[in-house]
């Protein structure tokens, strides 16, 4: 009985970490990896710092999985549970000082803090690094994904074409512009300019993007479900063969060599602009119209919304932030082919998509990273890793049929809310 | 002059000719009725007015101003709400989202706010928001404003549509059968809440409805129609006396 009461006491005292509670205590857990991580791996028989909590030997070294298990306990476990516990009263009131704040200033507080943990994180290795760039990139494509086949309730195949359009246009002005090479000819502009100007590349690829989404956006005035589906796939299918067959972009070889532009600040910046605006239009009315429509167009149109403006915008803004993921893409691998952008792409974002959870903000972010660590814990397998995924897939659409985390956006006042205790509101 | 007219429209689907010379007048603040037998045609004229079809022949004004042939979202916005025999709602939105949604056409912060969450946008969903919560209160179901509508009772179902409906601000409001599945007990409540509306708002309103007692009771004058044409119209009395309805309509159904 006694040992029931802590236990939930114990328990309930999780519920009061404020969010910058868990943020100190993980900072200070990658801090302490930076500063011990190397003996400490030794220590424990890991030849090195276990890039992905593990999960990345659990298939090579399976032998080795106590000892990873073992680290992450020592190195994010302990140091994060005693810190965040400890650290409740304080943490409390700092988050009540931030919660007094503009919230303006307090996001970029917030963000500046997500942002320290997670390069801390990546600087350990290369590897790790490239794996959480990938990651950011596959959580702007879902949540643009999700933005159609979510919160509209059309079935998209196209979004992996939008993305190759983003990412040749993108690729097309930065080799062009910046970098001297026998696709372009020489450099037209001091490479110097080159992160300055990037940003322009980008948004050049999202427009390219979303104009390419007209070809879907103007059929969806009229069809719906299964037919529109099928429009989408075949437009993934006219974009992969135009690239294929356009030399002046090196057709199937793809283009290789573009600038190192795309690093850990610029990419993680540009995730959270896409989060912040995505999650700021489903959250509008204007925006809602996108579920109006999905639930009963003839009600939505007897109700004043405009029903061809809301399936325009919702395509055309969905594919522009498909296309800067593109373009992040192209410049953190520096090298695109066509053959990225096929159906197992598609699979591979609608995999995120559905698992993590249907008309979602965390869901989206939820799935990219689920699926993005998987995948990184099952690349020994090689091509079995295409029958495990599709399998949890067909799981969780068994058992949780709108996904993980379905129906929930951020609402940050929420978020940052100090948890001083039950109803205590500040 | 009448707020809506509506002058010899007809329109077929495929060989059935589901309504056909249909006219009607109706003046601010007046409330009308319209019966008639299963597949008349009474749902049809709502289409047809409200834009979900486009009539064949004949023409709709609104204010004197011609708006057949207007996309539906337009012809809402400039005044002609409605709710649905078979409750359109939208199952995954709350109550609450549910009459704010019905103010889309008034919003003005654009993409712009809805993209970068402007102050103006601010400003204009928490205006919409205190409208919505009024309109909320007056059908009784502001308790259940954050509440899915999928889970609600029926008959608080058919109170979210009346607010979405009266949401778009409409001068003309079709309610195409507001009191079907209800007990007499919500019959009642809905039936003083048309009243309501119908005060505060001075609106015009064009109720179809079975039950001859609400349609009685509500309507200054009656129409009735049988395939598709009226075969009678006039006041309760002068309809509930007429041979044709009788015949037509009160003949087959038991008079409630
Ligand atoms: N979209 C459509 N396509 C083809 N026929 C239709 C369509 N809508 C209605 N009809 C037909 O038109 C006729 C009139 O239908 P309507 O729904 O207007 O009747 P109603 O008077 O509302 O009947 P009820 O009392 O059952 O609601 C019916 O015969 C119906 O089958
Ligand atoms: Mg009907």
């Amino acid at each position: 009985m006694a040992s029931t009461t802590t236990f939930r006491t114990f328990r309930a005292g999780w519920s009061r970490v404020p969010l910058i509670g868990w943020f100190f205590g993980a900072l200070l857990a990658v801090t302490l990896e930076r500063l011990v991580g190397n003996p400490l791996a030794l220590a424990v028989g890991l030849p090195k710092i276990p890039a992905l909590f593990g999960l990345d030997i659990m298939l090579k070294k399976p032998l080795l999985i106590p000892n990873a298990v073992l680290y992450v306990l020592l190195i994010y476990g302990l140091p994060m549970g005693i810190a965040t516990r400890a650290s409740i009263a304080p943490a409390n009131r700092l988050a009540t000082g931030l919660f007094r704040l503009p919230i303006v200033v307090t996001t970029v507080v917030y963000i500046g803090f997500l942002y320290a943990i997670l390069h801390v994180w990546a600087e350990v290795n290369d590897y790790r690094a490239l794996v959480l760039k990938l990651t950011l990139i596959a959580i702007m494509f879902t949540l643009s994904l999700n933005v159609i086949n979510g919160y509209m309730g059309e079935f998209s195949c196209s979004h992996p074409g939008f993305m190759a359009l983003g990412a040749y246009c993108a690729s097309v002005f930065s080799l062009g512009l910046f970098v001297d090479n026998r696709f372009f000819g020489t450099a037209l502009l001091p490479p110097a300019l080159g992160p300055f100007l990037f940003p322009v590349a980008l948004v050049l690829g999202g427009i390219l993007a979303a104009a390419g989404a007209l070809i879907v956006a103007v059929p969806s005035f009229r069809t719906r479900g299964d037919y529109l589906a099928i429009i989408s796939l075949a437009f993934l299918f006219i974009v992969k063969s135009l690239i294929e067959n356009l030399e002046y972009v090196r057709g199937p070889r793809g283009l290789s060599g573009q600038p190192d532009l795309a690093s850990l600040p610029t990419v993680f910046l540009w995730t959270v602009a896409c989060i912040w605006s995505i999650n700021n239009f489903v959250r509008s009315t204007i925006g809602k119209a996108l579920n109006a429509v999905r639930d009963n167009e003839m009600a939505a149109s007897a109700m004043t919304v405009n029903t061809r403006r809301t399936k325009m915008v919702a395509f055309l803004f969905s594919a522009f932030w498909a296309g800067i993921a593109g373009g992040l893409f192209a410049h953190v691998l520096r090298y695109v082919n066509p053959g990225t952008f096929g159906i197992q792409t598609l699979a591979e974002v609608l995999a995120m998509v559905y698992f993590g959870g249907l008309n979602s903000v965390y869901g989206s972010i939820v799935g990219a990273v689920s699926i993005s660590l998987l995948g990184e814990a099952l690349r020994p397998l090689e091509i079995f890793k295409w029958i495990i995924i599709p399998l949890l897939l067909i799981l969780v659409m068994i058992y949780r049929p709108t996904g993980l985390i379905a129906f929930k956006d951020v609402d940050v006042t929420a978020l940052f809310r100090p948890k001083t205790g039950p109803g205590d509101e500040v | 002059m009448p707020v809506l007219e509506v002058h010899k429209m007809s329109h077929n689907f495929g060989g059935l000719r589901a309504v056909n010379g249909y006219h009607l007048e109706i003046d601010a603040g007046q409330i009308r009725g319209l019966i008639g037998p299963n597949g008349a045609g009474k749902t049809t004229i709502f289409n047809l007015i409200s834009g979900i079809y486009a009539p064949m022949e004949g023409e709709v004004l609104l204010n004197g101003q011609k708006v057949n042939g207007l996309p539906s979202h337009r012809i809402a916005s400039m005044g002609i709400s409605r709710t649905f025999q078979n409750l359109l709602l939208w199952r995954h939105m709350t109550v609450l989202e549910h009459v704010k949604m019905a103010h889309y056409s008034r919003i003005r912060y654009g993409l712009v706010g809805a993209f970068f969450g402007t102050r103006k946008r601010r400003r204009e969903e928490e205006e919409i928001e205190g409208r919505a919560l009024e309109l909320l209160d007056m059908m009784g179901i502001r308790h259940l404003a954050n509440q899915v509508v999928l889970n609600l009772p029926y008959g608080a179902q058919r109170r979210v549509e009346m607010a979405r409906a009266l949401a778009t601000e409409p001068k003309v409001l079709l309610l195409d059968e507001p009191t079907a599945g209800m007990n007499p007990e919500e019959l009642v409540q809905i039936m003083e809440i048309i009243r309501r509306a119908h005060r505060e708002f001075g609106l015009a309103i064009l109720l179809i409805e079975h039950r001859l007692k609400v349609v009685m009771e509500l309507c200054e004058r009656i129409q009735t129609l049988n395939f598709g044409e009226v075969i009678a119209e006039g006041t309760p009395e002068e309809i509930q006396n007429d041979p044709k309805v009788i015949d037509a309509y009160l003949g087959k159904e038991s008079v409630i």
